[in-house]
C-alpha cells in the first residue's frame, strides 16, 4: 500500500486515506461557488446539490483536495456550482477523465456527477469498466428517467411505453436497471437513494465517500419539466411504506404500513415479497450488503419496477473490499522504483541516459 | 575452394516467407549484426495484418528488407539486389519488385504439387526457364537444416523451424556479417528451451558452413563500414524511438506520464514500450477504448501530469471530441498517431500519410491543433520530445504524425546526449493572479484560469490541490479571462481567435527552416513531411548527380507553419509535394501561399520510390528550366531511374 500522508483521515473513510484533511472548520458556505444556478424552480438537482454543500465539510478535506468531474446534461452543470476543482467535460466521458486524475492523485478526493442519459447512454462503457477497476472514485448518477437538457426524450431508464418527444406512440425500449448493471459490472459498492430524502442521501454519500473504490450512488431525481412526477409513489406520504424497500445493514428487511411486508428467498432462487405472519417472520431475509457473492444484492435489485414505479428497494445493495486500480498501478510504480521516492531531476536524466543507449551500442571515432 | 570477394557499396536484401517463417526476425538479426558493423542502413518489414494468413498462400507472405551502405543512406532501397525466398508463394509475390540480374536464393523443399498450387503456379518455376533473368540459386534449406539439428532431438516441424537461421547464418557468410550479435540474441531468447536454442544456433552456424564449404556460392561480399559522425550509435525503429522521447519529455519537464490508450496497430509498441518504463513515473492505462484512452489522459493532464494517447487513424477519429475538449480547457496533451492506409480499417500494417488533414481540422468548430512529424525512425525521438515541449508551454493538444513506415522501419540512432534535452517548464499556477473590486470597493484576490501569459497567450495551469486556485473548466463557452460559462457573441468571437493566435504564436519559438540548395541555383523546390524525407533525399541526391539543380526543405512542423516557409516556397519557380496521400500538405501550402505547388502522390502503402520519384523531379526541373534539360545526356536520365 502506497504511504498516507500526514493529517489524511484515518478510518473510517479509507476511501479518503490519501486526501490530506484540514483543521479549519469550513461550512457549505465555503463550497458554494460565485455562479448562478440554473436550473428549472422545483428541480431535484437543488436539493442534492444543497445537500452535498453541507455534507462536504462533514468530511473535513481540504477543500482545494476535492475534484468534481461532470459530462453532459442538466445534472452536470453540477460542477460549477461547487467551489472545489472541477471539470464539466463531453458527453459520456467523466468516469473516464475522473480515471485519470484518480490514478494519477491518490491524494485527491474525485467525485463524478452525471445522469441516466450521460452514464448509461453514450458513456456506459466507461461507467461500467471504471467499475470493474474499482478505481477511487464515487459516482453520483442523477437519475430522472428522462432526457432533460435536450428537452423530453426518452432515455435508457425510461418506462416501456413512454410517451415523450421523440416516442409520439410510445418507446419500445427496455430500460436499464441502474443498480442491477453496477452489480452485473463488478462494482463494489452500489448504492440506492432519493433527492428529497436529505438525511438518507446524506447517510449514503458518506458511506460511499468513505469507501475505498467506485462508489455507485443512484439518485433518484425529480424532473418537474419533463418527467414531473416520475419518483411519486415513493415520496407521497400515502404510498411510500408500500413503494420503498428500506435496506439497513444487519436488519430484516421490512417494508409496508407497520413493516406489514418483508422478503423472503424465493423457490425460484431469487427474493420476493411476503405479507409479514408470525410463520414466515423468522424466514425474512437480513440485509447484508457485505456479501463477497451479488446474487442475494442482484436479487433485491430486481424488485425495482421497470415501468412506472411502485416499488423500489433504497439503500446501500453491496459495499465489499477489493483492490482499487489506481492503488494497485500506483503500487507497481513504486515497487519498479525499489520501493524509493521520486528520483531527482539528475537521477532521471542518468537514468534516461542509460535507457536511450540499450545494450547494442557501438562508437564511431 | 577460394572463395572470391567483391567490393560494393551498397546492398539491398529481401527476406521474404510465410507468416509463420521468422522472416521478422531474420530480417531484424541481420540487421542487427550489419548495425554492429558499422554499415548505415534502412529497414523495411512489410507484413500481412492477418496474425497468421493461410499458411503457403501469397496474402500470407511477410518480408522484411534491409538496405546497407558504406555510406549514409536514406530509405530501404527501391529494387532488392538479394531475394531470400523461403516459399513459392514468397517468390510469386515478391518477383515483380525484382530487376533482371538479382540474385535470387530459393528454398526448394517447398516447391510441390500442392504448396506451388496454393501460391498459384502451374508448374515449378524453379525447373522451367521462367527465372532465367535471375542469378538464381536453389537449395533445400528446410532438408539441410533438419539434417544439421538432428541430434536435437526435436519433431520435424520444430526442427524445420530453424530453416529462417539457417538462411540467415548463409547470407551472414555472403556479406561477412559479424555473428556475435546473433548467437548472444538466440541464447538470451530460448534460455528456458535449450533444445530450440541449440538447434537454432547450430542452423545458424550451419548456413555460414553451408557458404564456407560448399561450392555453392563462389563469391562473398564486402560493404565497409560507412562514414559516419563520431557518437555513440545504436539501431532503433520508429516505434522504440518515439516512446524513448515520451519518457524524455517526462524527464525533461519534470511531470510524470501517464498513457490513457487503447490496443491498435500499428501503434501498440509504444504501449508495450511504456508499459516498461514505470521506474521513470510512467503510467500505462489500457482503456476500455480510444474514447476512454484520451479521456483518462487529459484527466491525467488537468491533474498535473503529462498525459499522452497513443493510437493510429481510426483512434484518432473516435478521439476527435475529447481533442475538442482538450483545445476547449487548454490542458497539455501529447496525441500520436502512427498513421496506416485508411479510410476505414483500410490496411492496419501498411503506411500512409493521410491524416494530416484529420490532425488539422478533423473536429467540430475551429479547434486549432499543433501538429509535428518526425521524418525518420531515430527523428521520432527529437519529434516527441517537441511535441511534449508545444504541449506544455503552450497547455494545447498536440498532434505527433508518425507511420507505419517510420514505427517498424529502423536505422542506425546517433544516441542523443541527455544534456542537450531542452528544458520544459510546466510553471504551475500556485498563486491568485487577479484582483475583483467588488461593488463596496472591497478588493479580493482571486485567481482567473484564462489569463494569459502575454508571450506564448497561454492560460495559468493550476493543479488539483493547490490551496485557492479552485476553479472549473470544461467544454462550454469560457469568459475571456474568469474562465466562467459565457454565451455571448463577442466573446465567442474573441475566444475563438485568441485561440487560434496561440497556436499561431508558436511559429515565433521555431528555428528557421534549413533549406538544402547547395548550389544555390535551383528553381525547383521539392517540399515535404513526414517519412518521406528518406526518398525525397535520395531522389534529391540521383538529380543533383545528373547536374541537375533542386532544394529540398522538409517539414518538422505542419501547424503552424514556420514563419519562413512563405517566403521560401514562392522564392522558387516550382514546388513539388511527394506524399504518400492524395495531396494534403500541397492542400494546405497552396491554400495558405497561394502557391501553384505540384503533387507527387502515391498511397500504395508503401514508401515512396527514390527512383521514380527522381524520374517526375527531373521532369519537373527540365520543364521548369529547359537549359537544364540540354545538359542531361540519356546515361543521365537512365542513372536517375535506375
Ligand atoms: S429539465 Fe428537468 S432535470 Fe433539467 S434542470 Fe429542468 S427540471 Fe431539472
Amino acid at each position: 500500500m502506497t504511504t498516507t500522508p500526514t493529517g489524511a483521515t484515518d478510518l473510517p473513510f479509507p476511501g479518503l486515506s490519501g486526501v490530506p484533511t484540514t483543521d479549519t472548520k469550513l461550512t457549505g458556505k465555503d463550497f458554494t461557488s460565485d455562479q448562478e444556478v440554473r436550473w428549472c424552480p422545483g428541480c431535484g438537482d437543488y436539493a442534492v446539490l444543497k445537500a452535498v454543500q453541507s455534507f462536504l465539510p462533514d468530511l473535513g478535506l481540504r477543500r482545494e483536495n476535492i475534484v468534481f468531474v461532470s459530462g453532459i446534461g442538466c445534472s452536470s452543470r453540477f460542477p460549477y456550482y461547487l467551489e472545489t476543482y472541477g471539470m464539466h467535460s463531453i458527453h459520456g466521458r467523466a468516469p473516464a477523465i475522473a480515471t485519470g486524475i484518480a490514478t494519477q492523485r491518490e491524494d485527491l478526493s474525485v467525485w463524478v456527477v452525471t445522469g441516466d442519459g450521460d452514464a448509461l447512454s453514450i458513456g456506459g462503457n466507461h461507467l461500467i469498466h471504471a467499475m470493474r477497476r474499482n478505481v477511487n472514485m464515487t459516482i453520483l448518477l442523477f437519475n430522472n428517467r428522462i432526457y432533460g437538457l435536450t428537452k423530453g426524450q426518452y432515455s435508457p431508464t425510461s418506462e416501456p411505453g413512454k410517451v415523450t418527444k421523440s416516442t409520439p406512440v410510445g418507446s419500445v425500449d427496455h430500460p436499464f436497471n441502474p443498480v442491477s448493471l453496477a452489480l452485473g459490472a463488478e462494482a463494489s459498492f452500489v448504492a440506492r437513494t432519493v433527492d428529497s430524502d436529505r438525511k438518507h442521501l446524506t447517510g449514503v454519500l458518506a458511506a460511499a465517500a468513505a469507501h475505498r473504490g467506485t462508489s455507485l450512488v443512484e439518485i433518484y431525481q425529480n424532473c418537474p419539466i419533463f418527467n414531473d412526477g416520475a419518483f411519486d409513489a415513493i415520496k407521497s406520504p400515502d404510498t411510500k411504506a408500500d413503494a420503498i424497500i428500506p435496506l439497513v445493514q444487519g436488519q430484516p428487511i421490512r417494508f409496508g404500513v407497520e413493516g406489514s411486508k418483508g422478503l423472503v428467498r424465493s423457490a425460484a432462487g431469487g427474493v420476493e415479497v411476503v405479507e409479514v405472519s408470525g410463520d414466515n417472520e423468522g424466514d425474512l431475509l437480513v440485509h447484508d450488503a457485505t456479501l463477497d457473492d451479488p446474487t442475494q444484492a442482484f436479487a433485491i435489485s430486481r424488485l425495482t419496477d421497470a415501468g412506472v414505479l411502485h416499488q423500489a428497494p433504497i439503500g446501500i445493495f453491496r459495499q465489499v473490499e477489493r483492490a482499487t486500480y489506481d492503488d494497485q498501478a500506483r503500487e507497481q510504480l513504486a515497487t519498479a522504483r525499489g520501493g524509493e521516492a521520486a528520483p531527482s531531476a539528475e537521477q532521471s536524466r542518468a537514468a534516461l541516459s542509460a535507457l536511450v543507449h540499450g545494450n547494442d551500442t557501438w562508437t564511431v571515432v | 575452394m577460394t572463395t572470391e570477394v567483391k567490393q560494393l557499396d551498397r546492398v539491398i536484401i529481401r527476406f521474404a516467407g510465410d507468416s509463420g517463417d521468422g522472416m521478422q526476425l531474420t530480417g531484424d538479426r541481420f540487421t542487427q549484426e550489419s548495425a554492429a558493423f558499422g554499415n548505415d542502413l534502412s529497414t523495411l518489414p512489410n507484413f500481412p495484418a492477418e496474425i497468421r494468413a493461410p499458411q503457403g498462400t501469397l496474402p500470407g507472405v511477410s518480408s522484411f528488407q534491409v538496405h546497407f551502405a558504406d555510406h549514409d543512406i536514406l530509405t530501404p532501397g527501391d529494387r532488392p539486389d538479394v531475394l531470400v525466398a523461403m516459399n513459392p508463394a514468397a517468390l510469386k509475390a515478391n518477383l515483380p519488385d525484382m530487376k533482371p540480374g538479382t540474385t535470387i536464393i530459393v528454398d526448394s523443399h517447398d516447391f510441390t504439387g500442392r504448396n506451388l498450387t496454393k501460391a498459384g503456379y502451374a508448374e515449378n518455376p524453379l525447373e522451367d526457364d521462367s527465372l532465367a533473368d535471375y542469378s538464381l540459386n536453389v537449395v533445400d534449406l528446410t532438408g539441410v537444416t533438419i539434417e544439421a539439428v538432428k541430434e536435437f532431438g526435436l519433431s520435424r516441424k520444430d526442427a524445420s523451424r530453424a530453416k529462417n537461421m539457417f538462411a540467415l547464418g548463409l547470407l551472414s557468410w555472403m556479406y561477412g556479417r559479424p555473428t556475435e550479435t546473433t548467437v548472444g540474441f538466440l541464447e538470451k531468447r530460448f534460455a528456458k528451451v535449450p533444445a530450440i536454442r541449440d538447434a537454432n544456433i547450430t542452423a545458424f552456424r550451419a548456413g555460414w558452413n553451408y557458404g564456407e564449404t560448399t561450392e555453392a556460392f563462389a563469391v562473398r561480399y564486402e560493404i565497409k563500414p560507412a562514414a559516419m559522425a563520431p557518437g555513440t550509435y545504436r539501431n532503433i525503429t520508429g516505434n522504440l524511438a518515439l516512446a524513448y522521447g515520451v519518457v524524455a519529455g517526462g524527464v525533461a519537464s519534470g511531470l510524470p506520464v501517464f498513457l490513457g490508450t487503447y490496443p491498435i496497430t500499428p501503434a501498440s509498441d509504444i504501449l508495450h514500450e511504456l508499459s516498461k518504463h514505470k521506474r521513470f513515473g510512467v503510467t500505462t492505462f489500457q482503456a476500455e477504448d480510444e474514447i476512454a484512452g484520451i479521456g483518462a489522459a487529459l484527466g491525467a493532464s488537468f491533474a498535473g501530469s503529462l498525459g499522452v494517447t497513443s493510437t493510429s487513424g481510426p483512434g484518432v477519429a473516435l478521439k476527435s471530441e475529447t481533442i475538442g475538449l482538450g483545445v476547449m480547457t487548454e490542458l497539455p496533451l501529447l496525441v500520436i498517431d502512427v498513421q496506416r492506409g485508411g479510410p476505414s480499417t483500410g490496411l492496419p500494417t501498411k503506411t500512409e500519410q493521410a491524416d494530416l488533414l484529420q490532425a488539422m481540422f478533423g473536429r467540430n468548430g475551429e479547434a486549432p491543433v499543433p501538429i509535428v512529424a518526425p521524418q525518420s525512425p531515430g527523428d521520432c525521438f527529437d519529434a516527441a520530445v517537441e511535441a511534449v515541449r508545444i504541449a506544455v508551454t503552450y497547455r494545447t493538444p498536440v498532434m505527433l504524425l508518425s507511420d507505419g513506415y517510420l514505427a517498424n522501419g529502423s536505422e542506425p540512432w546517433h544516441v542523443p546526449d541527455v544534456a542537450s534535452l531542452p528544458e520544459i517548464e510546466p510553471g504551475f499556477a500556485t498563486e491568485t493572479n487577479h484582483v475583483t473590486v467588488g461593488k463596496d470597493g472591497q478588493e479580493t484576490a482571486d485567481f482567473w484560469p484564462y489569463l494569459r501569459d502575454e508571450e506564448t497567450l497561454a492560460r495559468p495551469w493550476a493543479v488539483p490541490g493547490t490551496p485557492g486556485l479552485e476553479h472549473r473548466i470544461g467544454g462550454l463557452e469560457k469568459g475571456d479571462g474568469h474562465g466562467n460559462i459565457a454565451y455571448d457573441p463577442g466573446n465567442h468571437d474573441y475566444m475563438v481567435r485568441i485561440r487560434q493566435a496561440k497556436i499561431d504564436r508558436i511559429a515565433d519559438s521555431l528555428p528557421p527552416l534549413e533549406v538544402d540548395d547547395p548550389s544555390g541555383r535551383a528553381k525547383v523546390l521539392v517540399l515535404g513531411w513526414g517519412s518521406t524525407y528518406g526518398p525525397i533525399g535520395a531522389a534529391c541526391r540521383r538529380v543533383r548527380r545528373a547536374g541537375l539543380d533542386v532544394a529540398q526543405v522538409h517539414l518538422r512542423h505542419l501547424n503552424p507553419f514556420p514563419h519562413d516557409l512563405g517566403e521560401i516556397v514562392q522564392r522558387y519557380d516550382k514546388v513539388l509535394i511527394p506524399e504518400m496521400n492524395l495531396g494534403q500538405l500541397s492542400l494546405l501550402v497552396r491554400a495558405r501561399y497561394l502557391v501553384d505547388a505540384v503533387g507527387y502522390n502515391q498511397v500504395r502503402g508503401l514508401p515512396l520510390k527514390a527512383a521514380e520519384l527522381a524520374g517526375a523531379l527531373a521532369d519537373l526541373v527540365t520543364q521548369t528550366d529547359p537549359e537544364a534539360a540540354d545538359v542531361l545526356t540519356e546515361t543521365d536520365l537512365e542513372d536517375i531511374v535506375r
